[in-house]
């Protein structure tokens, strides 16, 4: 891998709840390098939108805290910095684009404003020069008659309008990173494509690097460079895309991607086995000793329940945490 | 534009309902018992039935119902309210001498009241386990609960009697002397303590709507986009949070309009503000039924055009809301 542009090393976040220290992000460590497109796909709750927050500095205080752990931006530590720094940092270094277009944009301001609005922030334009960026940002993201819909109001665009909206508002200052947290999972599935297409385009202009969170491995196939699976808070294996998707050594992965019916591994998975996972995310607050996911494992050995696996390296970099992997890799 | 035309029709309501409360107004007074004649009876030291039969044919008091009705409204389009029996002026004349204090006093204390109480509004949301939480919440009970007199004789107390630092009543001095300037701020210095009175119930209200409207909206995923932006925490609050929490708060100080109006009666009858209010418990007390409609007439005047208001700065604020 070249030189990382964003690194997360050894991240941990703790939620205090009524029910107990819960912690959402378990030494979780990513890189992505310019020009390159990471995705982290897991369940619900498994930490990913958390792993977006720590590095935007946004993780709600209180109750969440980053304990320890270090986030760094083209060398930068990002953790612990105060929050004018980190204010100027979000939105000009750092862009992100939210799951629900339909509720992420200000209903009260003209869809032009909000896009010019970081603009003025970081870059100190006119307000006319910033109405300017935002229209020709607005045509970037291929929406037709920016001029005229720079003055509309979100409720007067749709779902896929306004999610390009929200492409407009996070690559506004040419961020060298853009995190990406489910931007298509609220829209319909041509739409998805076409928001897909569009980043992708953006990307290799700009040469944003990409954290692209989502839950659809198709997506991640398709898009990514490298792909972290993360599960219960913790990153259980990752490595380039091709490997990971071919030669899955984690149950979890090797689950995630025999859900998706028209992915096959390579050599292929007993489908019989594995069409869905049984089984819940387990909450943050009840986790044993064990590894997170043993409890819905059908590979488990003895080992799993009494200590947790580490993210251990196979060749062509490819780090899976699991015990039985591991055995397997050693025989 | 459809502003105008939602302003356009707002305002053809309001005639029709100003119409309505003239009608409804003259009747309940008819229904009433007892009449100008006996008040003037009353006025002479008593009368028999005979010079109280003169006094009523004088007024037209026997024509019937729909001739007085008739009159009356006719009169009203020619902006006649008719003459008040015991002030001996023109109803529009005495009524509009009134008006400015009134309004000084009403609008003074809803704009002190909306402001201050979004303002606290938006503190107490901000840090919801914070020490301000808990003032902001004891305030609004506190001013809820407190009858505006007592109120009101409570700040006489303390900031006339106790620390003399402002006059105990009516709207300037008569011994102050100079120009525009000095007379305005004569004005504005009788005009605090009535202000704090009559704005204190709805303080409380206000701030109360406002912590929770803005709870509501802290929590909203467009919140989060403008700190993603990189927007800072004060432009987060009080422009992308503000703008969506303010329309509960406009909405009920619009609906509130007319209770401020009545809840300004007591207040100027407690400072002897020469408004609308002192007139109307004189003219209630003198039975003088022309001046007492004719303070009905302004006073909903006033409600319905301030609600039009209200209805355009709710659209000012929130461009989802539909004309019609």
């Amino acid at each position: 891998m070249t030189h990382p542009l964003l690194s997360v090393e050894e991240v941990v976040v703790d939620f205090e709840t009524r029910a107990g220290k819960a912690r959402v992000l378990d030494h979780v460590s990513l890189e992505v390098a310019s020009g390159e497109i990471l995705g982290i796909v897991g369940e619900s709750g498994c930490g990913k939108s958390m792993t977006a927050l720590s590095i935007m500095g946004l993780v709600p205080d209180p109750p969440g805290k980053v304990t320890s752990g270090s986030i760094k931006l083209e060398g930068r530590e990002l953790v612990g910095l105060d929050h004018e720094s980190l204010r100027r940092i979000r939105g000009k270094d750092i862009g992100m684009i939210f799951q629900e277009p339909m509720t992420s944009l200000n209903p009260v301001f003209t869809v032009g404003e909000q896009i010019a609005e970081s603009i003025r922030l970081h870059e100190n334009a006119s307000p006319k020069a910033a109405m300017a960026r935002a229209v020709e940002m607005l045509r970037s993201v291929e929406i037709p008659e920016p001029e005229m819909r720079a003055k509309a109001y979100p409720h007067q665009l749709s779902g896929g309008m306004r999610q390009r909206v929200m492409i407009a508002i996070a690559l506004a200052c040419r961020p060298r990173v853009l995190i990406a947290d489910e931007p298509t999972t609220a829209l319909d599935a041509t739409v998805q494509a076409q928001i897909f297409d569009l980043l992708q385009d953006l990307q290799s202009e700009m040469g944003t690097a990409i954290i692209l969170i989502t839950h659809d491995m198709g997506a991640i196939a398709e898009l990514a460079d490298n792909v972290a699976v993360m599960y219960a808070g913790r990153v259980v294996e990752k490595g380039r895309v091709e490997t990971v998707l071919s030669a899955p050594e984690h149950p979890y992965t090797k689950g995630l991607i025999t859900c998706v019916p028209h992915l096959e591994p390579d050599p292929p998975i007993e489908r019989e086995v594995l069409m869905e996972i049984p089984g819940v995310v387990p909450a943050l607050t009840e986790l044993g000793v064990g590894c997170a996911f043993a409890p819905r494992c059908a590979e488990k050995i003895a080992q799993c329940e009494s200590a947790k696996p580490a993210l251990r390296a196979s060749p062509d970099a490819h780090l899976t945490a699991c015990w039985v992997a591991e055995q397997e890799a050693g025989r | 534009m459809s502003l105008w035309k939602a302003i356009v029709t707002r305002i053809g309501y309001g005639l029709l309902l100003l119409l309505a409360v003239l009608v409804l107004n003259f009747t309940l007074i008819s229904i009433a018992p007892g009449d100008i004649a006996d008040s003037i009876a009353g006025d002479m030291g008593g009368a028999d039935a005979e010079v109280i039969e003169e006094i009523r044919e004088r007024y037209g008091l026997n024509e019937p119902f729909y001739v007085q009705l008739w009159k009356y409204m006719s009169g009203v389009f020619r902006f006649d309210l008719g003459y008040s029996y015991f002030f001996n002026v023109p109803v529009t004349e005495i009524v509009l001498e009134r008006l400015p204090a009134t309004l000084l006093l009403v609008v003074s204390a809803q704009v002190l009241a909306i402001v201050s109480g979004t303002f606290l509004g938006v503190l107490a949301a901000k840090n919801p386990r914070g020490i301000l939480n808990a003032v902001v919440t004891f305030l609004a009970l506190f001013g809820f609960a407190a009858p505006v007199f007592w109120t009101g004789i409570l700040l006489i107390i303390a900031f006339v009697s106790v620390i003399p630092i402002f006059p105990v009543g009516g709207m300037r001095d008569v011994t102050v002397e100079g120009g525009f300037f000095v007379q305005t701020l004569d004005l504005l210095y009788h005009l605090v303590l009535p202000m704090v009175t009559l704005a204190s119930i709805y303080l409380a209200l206000y701030s109360r709507l406002a912590r929770a409207s803005m709870q509501e909206v802290l929590g909203a995923d467009y919140v989060r986009t403008a700190r993603a932006k990189g927007v800072p925490e004060r432009t987060v609050l009080y422009k992308h949070a503000l703008k969506n929490a303010l329309g509960p708060v406009i909405t009920v100080a619009g609906l509130q309009f007319a209770s401020v109006i009545s809840g300004a009666v007591v207040v100027e009858t407690v400072f002897s503000w020469p408004g609308l209010g002192t007139l109307a418990l004189q003219s209630i007390l003198a039975r003088d039924t022309p001046t007492i409609m004719g303070i009905l007439f302004f006073s909903s005047l006033v409600v319905i055009v301030f609600n039009i208001l209200t209805d355009i700065a709710l659209r000012l604020v929130d461009p989802r809301i539909k004309s019609g």
